[in-house]
């Protein structure tokens, strides 16, 4: 059962093969048994699950099942849960329990969906490897046969690693500057970046609000799809999300590409990238021109700039987000606060981690009386830039492709002590953000036994061409089945 | 030396939303600690803001009322500071995008000219929660119950050039906030806050001095003293040959007494940025012509219409008209009194002192316009005298009767204005006072005659038992005495 995607689960459960109880209970074992080698939980949510599967199987029996219904999946540890906990992957947060909550669990609770538990992250979604997540590293289930354990990616590399290890055919996943897509590449999983907007963000504990987008991860494309018609749509409850018809994801997944006219942005084939890679991109690339597209080069003139403005604009805003963390009303409180500002000192110096006070510290550094015009206002300006060159580029095209990292999964403890080559591996993801397109990273092949993730952007709420394109691929390629030793 | 005192106001107003500017949480003062905050207001992780309509609808009419020019494009940046009763460690502000522009308001003086002082802006915030630090053992209480309450803070140019003008532009914004029904006005529970900015320079120049600002003064009264206050406090530094230091003050009124709360030097760097959970707000033409359907009658109007209305002079017109629940109450008196001259006098007179004897508002009196009607009306007539009203009022504020005949019927208080009645009585008291007549017949001074007249009133009062009209009373005894 592992190994069924989500779409045929729930075919399974609507034949009666299986109730969702044992379904269930198969993966919690399972999970239970192997998330020692990955640590891709944070909390297992055994009871609940089971309590949530029996009602599934009651509402299926009842003739009222959705797709989703009695379906096993996993909640990124970002999302708030009613009554469960909810950390960030931070110390600061690590016996929060919200009241409340997030729009996209609320939703997922109403599909009748069974959350098995919350995975693993970067600690408040601010890494690219899983390693800053103070509840330890994930391992990425791939490459383990070398004998050295190799970062999932992040912030979402719990759910990739879970995805991946068949822990959960699908996990809820965020991205802010490449935090679903980069993972789903080291890890050979399938994700999407929504439109900024499309996904609401109430209840998703904020990293930088103008970026941060929640959105999916399974090992197919129409398993994408299927999260996407759950999450996506308005909320009231979040000023930012758009209210824009939601269509059935599904629908048209089977759309043939012919004549679809897809990008190749120079700037994301350059040097940084080995030619190994390249070539496994590449080779996906042909694999559309063989479904009928159409290929050329196009340019995003800008997009050396991306990496600049996000490490401008993305700490800025964390540096106020993160400011409700005081230790005054939730969370962390450091012990015996002599008075008030050693309450502040101290809670914070002790419940963030080092990569977490180091986007504090720029954040607050940028925005500071006498910077705030060279360094906010000026990264606001190429922001415009980076936007105006993709809008340039769907003139010509329907969709761009590139690699989504510039190479495989790393080993841990390569890059941490090495800030700015860490952020380097957003550089392929980054500029999406900023432009606020949905984007998705497809498993593209291998590099010394390492999955290749293709990238596929797309314009504003271009989302059901983004995953009727990746569905096409997955039909005639089958690097999204291949399964970690 | 001779100084020029230069005065600007930063006015907080409470917006009288029932919901938070950015949370369904209700905003009613007075409840238990921290039963009025909810996830957003607490900053829970991943809550965010949604904007309530109807403060932008208030602060769009306190735009129109003080003829501003409305920020069609209206943006919400992020102050940032700790505080531990600013749950999110940033204020939800408006610094670069205010929605209300450059305007003014037009103040008049006890001089009888009128003053026009200008709005810089207004702009749309939320407020912070409240730190209670008594009775926690060395520890401090946080309620939230406040935070996210709707404010307009309101930036005058620096206009005012005495402690008068700045409290008369005060009560003058109070009286608009409040007519507009955008703000229940109660100072005592912090519905307005004022901060002054005050500098002086050498009479004459046109060089700004160093100015300082004393935050948060909340009644009319401490307003007027701080700044005499701090005028002083300058005024002796300056002569002296000493420097102003630009600085937030804090004074005390209950002491008179004010103490630097910090100096520019130790000013937060509060970092502003656009707040990036909020998108711009669009105003746009229907947005206003519907908030500008729903201004009532302002103070102004309404001082205009009262003199022509009512035939009230210029000083009654404005006193009447700048509070709107007393405007409310003088038409109501004025409507049932028909005599609306004798309604205000009733108002400014019995009315007013009997409030504030017992520190009560308008809305709080125990009597109503039309109770203070019918009263006008029987003293009007003639059938209570001035002495017997008040007996009625008396017995109308304590809720003895809340009719105005039946208390006069009760009381015995009808004067007795029949003439024959009443000559009679004057020949009788006359008659008993032979010595007191001649005196009057032989007094030559008109004016001391008139007061000799006040003696016969005693005995002639006395014996209608307090019901004769003392005006026909009068009358009778001029033409019995022989003019």
């Amino acid at each position: 059962m592992h190994n069924k995607s989500v779409a045929e689960l729930s075919r399974e459960l609507e034949s009666g093969k299986i109730s969702s109880v044992e379904l269930t209970q198969q993966f919690l074992d399972r999970l239970k048994q192997e998330d020692g080698k990955y640590n891709s939980f944070i909390t297992i949510t055994e009871e609940q699950a089971l309590a949530d599967a029996k009602a599934a199987d009651e509402k299926r029996a009842a003739g009222k099942a959705s797709a989703w219904t009695g379906v096993p999946f996993a909640h990124k540890d970002i999302f708030c849960t009613n009554g469960v906990r909810t950390t960030c992957g931070s110390k600061m947060l690590e016996n929060f329990v919200p009241p409340y909550d997030a729009t996209v669990t609320e939703k997922f609770r109403q599909a009748g969906a069974v959350c098995l538990g919350k995975t693993n992250m970067d600690e408040f979604a601010m890494g690219s490897s899983n390693e800053s997540s103070y509840f330890g590293a994930v391992t990425n289930p791939w490459g383990l046969s070398t004998g050295q354990k190799r970062v999932p990616g992040g912030s979402s590399g719990g759910s990739a690693a879970a995805v991946a290890a068949r822990l959960v055919p699908a996990a809820t996943a965020t991205d802010t500057g490449g935090s679903i897509r980069q993972p789903a590449a080291l890890c050979g999983v399938t994700g999407l970046k929504p439109t900024y907007g499309r996904v609401s963000r109430y209840g998703m504990i904020a990293f930088a609000s103008s970026l941060d987008q929640g959105g999916t991860m399974a090992r197919t494309a129409e398993d994408n799809a299927l999260m996407l018609n759950v999450m996506a749509g308005f909320d009231p409850k979040d000023s930012t999300s758009i209210d824009r018809a939601v269509p059935d994801y599904t629908a048209t997944l089977n759309e043939p590409l012919k004549g679809l006219k897809i990008g190749l942005p120079k700037e994301y084939f350059s040097d940084q990238l080995s030619p190994a890679m390249e070539e496994q991109v590449l080779n996906a690339v042909k694999e559309y021109e063989k479904l009928g597209a159409t290929v050329k080069e196009v340019s995003l003139p800008n997009a050396k700039l991306a990496i600049a403005a996000y490490y401008v604009i993305a700490p800025a805003e964390a540096s106020a987000n993160l400011s409700r963390f005081d230790g005054v009303r939730y969370g962390y409180r450091c012990e015996d606060p002599k008075d008030l500002m050693d309450m502040y000192t101290r809670t914070r110096a002790e419940g963030f981690g080092a990569e977490v006070k180091r986007r504090i510290l720029v954040g607050t550094y940028a925005l500071s009386h006498g910077y705030y015009d060279a360094y906010y206002l000026k990264a606001q300006k190429v922001r415009r830039l980076i936007q105006q060159d993709f809008a340039n580029a769907f003139k010509e095209v329907d969709v761009l492709m590139s690699p989504t990292s510039p190479s495989p999964a790393f080993v841990q403890g390569e890059k941490t002590n090495d800030p700015v080559t860490m952020y380097l591996e957003d550089i392929f993801t980054i500029a999406i953000n900023l432009a606020g397109l949905p984007a998705m990273s497809v498993p593209a092949g291998f590099v010394d036994g390492l999955p290749v993730g293709l990238q596929i952007i797309g314009d504003h709420f271009a989302e059901a061409r983004l995953l009727n394109a990746a569905h096409q691929f997955q039909q005639v390629t089958d690097w999204h089945q291949r399964e970690p030793e | 030396m001779q100084w020029d005192i230069v005065i600007g106001l930063e006015i907080h107003v409470q917006l009288a939303t029932r919901t938070k500017i950015f949370s369904g949480s209700s905003t009613a003062y007075g409840a238990e600690p921290n039963t009025q905050a909810n996830a957003v207001d607490l900053a829970m992780p991943g809550t965010l803001p949604v904007p309530n309509e109807n403060a932008f609808r208030y602060a769009v009419m306190f735009g129109l009322a003080v003829n501003a020019e409305i920020g069609r494009r209206s943006m919400f940046e992020r102050k940032n500071y700790f505080y531990p009763d600013l749950p999110k460690g940033y204020q939800t502000t408006q610094l670069e995008q205010p929605i209300v522009g450059p305007g003014y308001v037009d103040v008049d003086l006890a001089n009888g000219e009128t003053k026009r002082i200008r709005i810089h802006h207004a702009h749309l915030e939320e407020d912070a929660g409240k730190s209670l630090h008594e009775d926690y053992h060395g520890m401090s209480g946080i309620d939230l119950n406040r935070a996210g309450t709707p404010l307009i803070e309101v930036v005058t140019e620096p206009d005012m050039n005495s402690a008068e003008e700045a409290v008369a532009f005060a009560r003058k914004l109070h009286s608009l906030v409040t007519s507009l029904g955008i703000c229940d006005g109660d100072m005592s529970q912090g519905s307005m806050r004022f901060d002054v900015n005050i500098s002086l320079k050498p009479k004459g120049s046109d060089q700004l001095g160093t100015r300082t600002e004393t935050k948060n003064l909340n009644s009319f009264r401490f307003m007027e003293q701080a700044i005499a206050h701090e005028v002083e406090r300058q005024m002796d530094i300056l002569e002296d040959g000493g420097r102003i230091v630009q600085e937030t003050r804090l004074y005390n009124g209950d002491r008179d007494e004010s103490r630097s709360m910090r100096t520019k030097e130790e000013a937060n760097d509060y970092r502003y940025f656009p707040c990036p959970d909020l998108l711009p707000v669009v105003i746009d033409d229907d947005f206003i012509e519907d908030a500008r359907s729903r201004l009532p009658e302002l103070p102004d109007a309404r001082k205009a219409r009262f003199k022509e209305q009512y035939g009230l002079n210029d000083y009654d017109a404005g006193l009447l008209s700048g509070d709107a629940k007393l405007a409310a109450f003088f038409e109501e008196a004025a409507e049932h009194g028909k005599d609306a001259k004798l309604a205000a006098n009733w108002i400014q007179g019995e009315f007013s002192a009997r409030l504030k004897a017992e520190e009560k508002s308008v809305a709080e009196s125990p009597i109503t316009g039309a109770q203070l009607g019918d009263l006008v009306v029987r003293i009007a007539d003639n059938t209570v005298s001035s002495a017997g009203a008040k007996k009625v009022f008396e017995a109308l504020w304590t809720g003895e009767n809340d009719n105005v005949d039946a208390i006069i019927d009760a009381k015995g208080l009808k004067q007795v204005s029949d003439t024959g009645a009443l000559e009679a009585m004057v020949d009788e008291v006359l008659a008993g006072m032979p010595d007191q007549v001649a005196q009057y017949q032989n007094e030559e001074d008109p004016k001391k005659r008139k007061k000799m007249l006040g003696g016969f009133m005693g005995p002639l009062m006395k014996a209608s038992k307090g019901q004769g009209n003392p005006k026909l009373f009068n009358e009778i005894l001029v033409k019995k005495l022989g003019g």
